[in-house]
């Protein structure tokens, strides 16, 4: 039985694509998944940094394609999460076009034939780097931040995506829900109406992400950090799970009674 | 009334504006990534003026435009007859002064015209007219 193959990707840059990647990914091999991530961005490789495994990489992506090496041997294996973890790195010294779609394809099947899930950290752009990492997909999680450039290049996102015909669902990152409150940044129930897309996750703006990604460790493996049931919604709802949405981001009462006036 | 309530409780509002915006924006570049869809649309269109009046053909102009809140299809078709008895398409031999109908049809809640159809290169939830909000809307899904 072939594991999920997971596209993480946004359009724009630095939206929080590998840091979801990252966490979610770490969750949900705590809840006892085989997951594989795979950090599509080559030449600006970053996963392994985010997790801290930047010491242990010996192979990487471009190297399987060229087959200089198995995918086994290329998977670095996180021994904090019983080895349930692992990652296989970008080429930090390659171009995008140092692999093609079919390679990149077939990788991400082969890593589906020992995973539950696979995740894919798609580079920024909708150039030949996306391309290779949606090849292999067959679901896409789409991030984006409550901004609307990020939305923008979120929806063109969505349109190329929804030609591969796969099922897409949306993470709302870095959300600042005071500000939602003050009528000072989209909600969240916005974001979701202009991008026609179904929610799978919203993660706050917080300070403990960048923490945790200084240190290179997973929010999954700091029990006090108040972040962690918030990955652990997402994975939740990526098993199937219904799980309900917190209601911390919309304009609280006054918002909703102003949205029943104006509608009139 | 309603004004004062809005003021009072939503003194800046930047979210109602990116909103808007958005809306708009990404109207037209759905329009810029269906360019096939857009000639159907022209061709279908000036059949259906056609059947009335005799147009020139080679001189129909249809632009789109985003005017301030909405986004508006612009077209400027130069009539070259009249069929006097109406009806009757391109047959209408009595040739006149070209005159010109201005047609415009806007999206949104300010045009009392007819919405264009436009693209939507896939499944919407809702149609994008933006002041009616829906008062039946569900709460706010957060996680
Ligand atoms: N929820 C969050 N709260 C605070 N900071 C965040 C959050 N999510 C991401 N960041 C920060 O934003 C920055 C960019 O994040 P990340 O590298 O995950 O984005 P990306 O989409 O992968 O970027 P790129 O397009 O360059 O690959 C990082 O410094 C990260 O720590
Ligand atoms: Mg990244």
């Amino acid at each position: 039985m072939s594991g999920r193959r997971i596209v993480v990707t946004s359009g724009k840059g630095g939206v929080g694509k590998t840091t979801t990647t990252a966490n979610l990914g770490a969750t949900l091999a705590k809840r006892g998944h085989r997951v594989i991530l795979i950090d599509a961005d080559i030449g600006l490789r970053n996963l392994d940094l985010v997790l801290g495994l930047e010491k242990r990489i010996v192979f990487d992506v471009v190297e399987v394609a060229e087959g200089r090496c198995q995918l086994r041997q290329a998977l670095i294996k996180d021994k904090r999460f019983g080895d349930l973890l692992s990652i296989l790195p970008a080429a930090q010294t390659r171009d995008k076009d140092a692999i093609t779609e079919e390679q990149f394809a077939n990788i991400v099947k082969q890593a589906a034939e020992i995973a539950d899930y696979v995740f894919i950290d798609c580079p920024a752009g909708i150039e030949a780097g996306f391309r290779n990492a949606i090849a292999g997909a067959d679901e896409a999680i789409v991030v984006t931040t409550p901004e609307v450039s990020a939305i923008r290049d979120a929806d063109r996102v969505i349109g190329k995506v929804a030609e591969k015909n796969i099922p897409i669902r949306l993470i709302v990152n870095r959300l600042r829900p005071e500000m939602v409150r003050t009528g000072d940044m989209l909600s969240v129930e916005d974001v979701c109406e202009i991008l026609s897309a179904e929610l799978i996750g919203v993660v706050p703006d917080d300070e403990e992400v960048i923490d945790t990604t200084n240190r290179g460790e997973p929010i999954a493996l700091d029990e006090a950090n108040k972040l962690r049931v918030v990955y652990e919604k997402i994975a939740r709802r990526l098993e199937g799970e219904l799980v309900p949405f917190t209601n911390f981001d919309n304009q609280g009462f006054f918002g909703r009674l102003l949205g029943v006036l104006k509608a009139g | 009334m309603i004004e004062f309530f809005r003021k009072l409780f939503a003194p800046t509002n930047s979210s109602q504006t990116a909103k808007e915006r958005l809306r708009l924006v990404l109207m037209t570049d759905h329009l810029s990534l269906a360019p096939d869809m857009i000639e159907q649309m022209k061709r279908d269109f000036i059949d259906v003026i056609a059947k009335y009046v005799e147009v020139d053909r080679d001189k129909i102009e249809i632009n789109f435009e985003q005017q301030d809140k909405a986004l508006a299809m612009l077209a400027n078709v130069p009539i070259l007859a009249v069929n006097r008895n109406g009806g009757g398409g391109d047959g209408g031999k009595k040739r006149e002064e070209p005159a010109t109908v201005e047609a415009a049809a806007a999206t949104g809640s300010t045009g009392s015209t007819a919405t264009p159809a436009l693209p939507r290169r896939r499944r919407r939830k809702k149609s994008a007219p933006p002041a009616v909000a829906p008062s039946n809307a569900s709460p706010a899904p957060a996680g």
